[in-house]
């Protein structure tokens, strides 16, 4: 089915930035392709992502996020192309993205490590919070937000919001918001596709995990020490 | 608006392993029972069948199965110096919140605990003596001892369906079992699992080093087997989705399929679930109890459930808090060390190095939760000397895999890329090329490890959180740093592409899984001003309520709890039915 959402979030995001920035990183649809009905997908190609819960700034975080965290090579396609944009949003949507099972009751004091998550916020929240505090570092530091700026200044990024090195001023702790980033990479990549991500069992292909395949037993002397012949199997393909 | 219900014979709290296995025997012997559950019914066919329970985004990491956080949960910290803070996620422990209680989502370890733990003050003095025992440590002796306890060990292994080797049958040493255990009746019910590839390499290593491995004793059912109830279980898959999920082919032994089954076929018995027990309620007299209250919580209503035994059968903390909500025994004040109730919590530690070899496929997908291989020359030895190394306890070493689901199994040499080119192929590359070595080993009571009610936090009925200090102190440091050694020489022997060696831990943190090994809180013991319960697990305050689980623990040995709690729910059930039924009255006179 169609994607208005995105489409009208690349189509302002085009006009509103322009330039080679912008067309280095927005996949440019012909323009009537807004008003028509899309040709059929070729079997395999990823349906456009449309989100619940992410706004058009922080989806195009997210996507350039994820597609930078996984790109394309041998092993899988990208990040967006393995769905892991959509499973994060649609955690963040979700229940655990609105704080399930989090005990939110005050008072709020950051205490040590030792201690765990301390924030007055659902993960949803942190999310929203991270983005905005990174993309108005990314501003301060390079002109542009997060997807706008090029591969090696977001490797800069990333490497600075995984040491700790850039401050929010007045957001969440940078730490704690890159923990739940990249927990959510990872869930989005490894888990069952049912969520969104993964698609097409790709990251348990390269891995050689068998996925949701239930019985082993008369596996483990057969192929002690040998590859086993594995093509994934995922909830839905049980189901 | 409370509603009073008709008494009953026995409410039990909590519908676990120790719930489960209660509130079978004591309907079988006539007594009505009511079990109140604060989770809500499963069972294997409709909620851990295929292929739905293969989901580790929702088991594993979202934990289904496990405490909601949101609605009660504890304040922890390291020292009585901080300010405490609400644990609002889970991490080091898992307590579950089904019918079958964390029995459902456990691995199945099942250890015989020695008379080095039910004797520890008294074995450590006389061999060391008593100055060997650090200031502060609060160890003491059970009141009970192995040789009692056996027949008990016995009928838990054989009702759980336990695999393993026997190591020491009658006093004989027996190959391939484990030579350092007690001397057992006779053999597992079930032969040991089949080894894996990490746990085959790693037993070859651990002996040339003259250490004596041997395959860990676990309740999952290397067989079809019937338990002498005449529970079926069905023959381990080696699934790889094992801890943290429901079993789907009743392989493991879990109480909502060795126990709880036969309770409810029992017209005796009757289970409450989303029953949430608020307070035990104590008579004008306060030398005993009259019974419960809970609330329904799916709609808010109160009941009183009168009863003539309580059995306190909720997880090792959920006791311990219901004693201190309840006013029920002297809550323990670790500034004067005067009281019981919250005295001598403990956990565990443990340390772990990671090896990499190149070209290897272990197939860390097929295994089962006890597919460890195990060696205990540096734990239940007592021929081990403690001396040169100035530490009270011990650790055991073992390694294998016991599952591969991709989100959290993530083995990657230091230095790798978190992101990326090369991290992908780093990730593709060691996913089938790792394996890690642990040691988990014991922590002693200490003055300053305990549970109180929190000044400040509450739960979702207004109830004061429970609040936990713990850290590890000098003794546990020793010990952890002397295991590291051990198994970095070791991992080194096996000579892996890299090492990621292991590290003593040093503080304890809420954050990333350890074990759901709780202890202590409502100890046993020989006297009142020691310990909360007597070695029946009768409370010295109110003899017609008993508190089960590991709470009663006076301190935590290397092994998992699990052989220890079933075992002392049946001594406790013995005495139950053949005395305190007929004479109810304090089993021990203080």
């Amino acid at each position: 089915m169609t994607d208005q959402g995105l489409g009208r979030r690349d189509f302002l995001k085009t006009a509103v930035v322009g330039g080679a920035a912008a067309a280095a990183t927005v996949v440019q649809e012909p323009h009537g392709a807004l008003a028509q009905q899309p040709a059929p997908s070729p079997i395999g190609a990823p349906p456009l992502a449309t989100y619940e819960f992410l706004n058009l700034e922080e989806a195009a975080f997210v996507e350039a996020l994820v597609d930078h965290m996984v790109p394309a090579d041998d092993l899988t396609p990208k990040g967006t192309d393995l769905g892991i944009n959509v499973y994060i949003d649609r955690a963040l949507a979700g229940a655990w993205g609105k704080g399930d099972r989090l005990y939110m009751q005050g008072p709020w004091r950051q205490g040590v490590p030792n201690q765990g998550y301390q924030l007055p916020l659902a993960p949803a929240d942190l999310y929203r919070a991270g983005i905005a505090a990174t993309n108005a570092h990314c501003r301060k530091t390079f002109g542009k937000a997060f997807d706008q700026i090029d591969e090696a200044q977001r490797e800069q990024v990333l490497v600075e919001l995984s040491e700790g090195k850039i401050t929010f001023e007045n957001g969440p702790p940078v730490r704690v918001f890159w923990g739940a980033v990249y927990q959510t990479v990872m869930e989005g990549m490894f888990g069952d596709p049912i969520y969104g991500g993964n698609r097409d069992k790709a990251a348990w292909r390269m891995l050689g995990f068998p996925g949701a395949i239930a019985v082993h037993r008369e596996h483990v002397v057969k192929f002690r020490d040998k590859p086993f012949p594995n093509e994934p199997v995922s909830i839905a393909d049980m189901s | 608006m409370v509603t009073k219900l008709k008494e009953v014979d026995v409410v039990v709290v909590g519908l676990g392993w120790t719930g489960g296995i209660l509130s079978k025997e004591l309907a079988e012997a006539g007594l009505k029972v009511v079990a109140l559950e604060r989770g809500a019914m499963r069972t294997s066919e409709n909620d851990y069948s295929l292929p739905n329970i293969r989901d580790e985004l929702r088991f594993a990491v979202h934990k289904d199965l496990m405490m909601n956080t949101a609605r009660d949960t504890l304040t922890i910290r390291n020292n009585p110096s901080q300010e405490a803070l609400p644990m609002r996620r889970l991490g080091s422990f898992l307590p579950g919140e089904v019918v079958g209680g964390a029995a459902v989502h456990w691995s199945g370890h099942t250890w015989r605990w020695t008379d080095m733990e039910l004797k520890v003050r008294s074995m450590y003095e006389e061999r060391y003596g008593k100055k060997f025992i650090p200031e502060g440590m609060t160890i003491q002796d059970w009141g009970v001892t192995y040789a009692e306890l056996e027949p008990y060990y016995d009928r838990f292994e054989y009702t759980a369906a336990v695999s393993g080797k026997a190591g020491n049958l009658n006093g004989q040493i027996q190959a391939g079992g484990n030579p350092f255990e007690a001397p057992r009746k006779r053999e597992y019910p079930l032969p040991p699992l089949t080894q894996i590839l990490s746990g085959v390499m790693f037993s070859e290593a651990a002996t040339n080093a003259g250490y004596h491995p041997f395959p860990r004793p676990s309740a999952n059912a290397s067989q079809a087997y019937t338990n002498p109830d005449g529970a079926k279980f069905g023959a381990c898959q080696y699934c790889g989705y094992c801890q943290k999920y429901g079993c789907e082919a009743n392989a493991k032994g879990s109480p909502h399929v060795a126990v709880i089954p036969l309770a409810m076929r029992n017209p005796n018995f009757e289970m409450r679930t989303n029953s949430w027990v608020t307070k035990i309620l104590k008579a004008s007299d306060g030398k005993r109890v009259t019974g419960v209250t809970y609330t329904n919580v799916l709609n808010g209503e109160e009941f009183e459930q009168p009863a003539g035994m309580v059995l306190l059968c909720a997880y090792a903390l959920h006791n311990v808090h219901l004693l201190l909500l309840s006013g029920i025994g002297q809550p323990y004040d670790p500034e004067t060390q005067t009281g019981v109730i919250g005295k001598n919590y403990c956990y565990q530690t443990g340390t772990g190095a990671t090896l990499f070899f190149e070209g290897r496929r272990f197939n860390p997908f097929m295994a089962s939760g006890g597919t460890n291989v195990t060696f205990d020359d540096f734990n239940v030895n007592w021929a081990f000397d403690r001396g040169p190394h100035a530490f009270v306890g011990a650790y055991n070493v073992s390694a294998a895999h016991n599952g591969g689901a991709p989100i959290e199994y993530r083995p990657l040499p230091r230095g790798t890329p978190q992101w990326g080119k090369a991290w992908k192929a780093a990730r593709a590359k060691w996913y089938q090329g790792a394996m890690n070595i642990g040691a988990s080993g014991t922590v002693m009571a200490n003055r300053y490890n305990c549970l109180d009610l929190d000044p400040t936090y509450r739960n979702a009925f207004g109830q004061p959180l429970m609040r936990m200090t713990f850290d590890y102190t000098a003794n546990e440091q020793a010990q952890i740093r002397h295991a590291a050694k051990v198994i970095n020489d070791l991992a080194k022997a096996m000579n892996p592409t890299h090492l990621t060696e292991a590290a003593p831990r040093m503080s304890w943190s809420v954050v990333p899984y350890q074990s759901t090994h709780n202890t202590g809180g409502a100890i046993m013991g020989t006297n009142p001003r020691e310990s909360a319960v007597n070695r029946y697990l009768q409370s010295w305050d109110c003899h017609n309520l008993f508190v089960f689980g590991a709470c009663a623990f006076p301190h935590n040995s290397s092994y998992n709890p699990t052989g220890p709690v079933g075992a002392l729910t049946y001594w406790a059930l013995d005495a139950i039915t053949s005395r305190y039924v007929k004479n109810p009255e304090p089993l021990v006179h203080a």
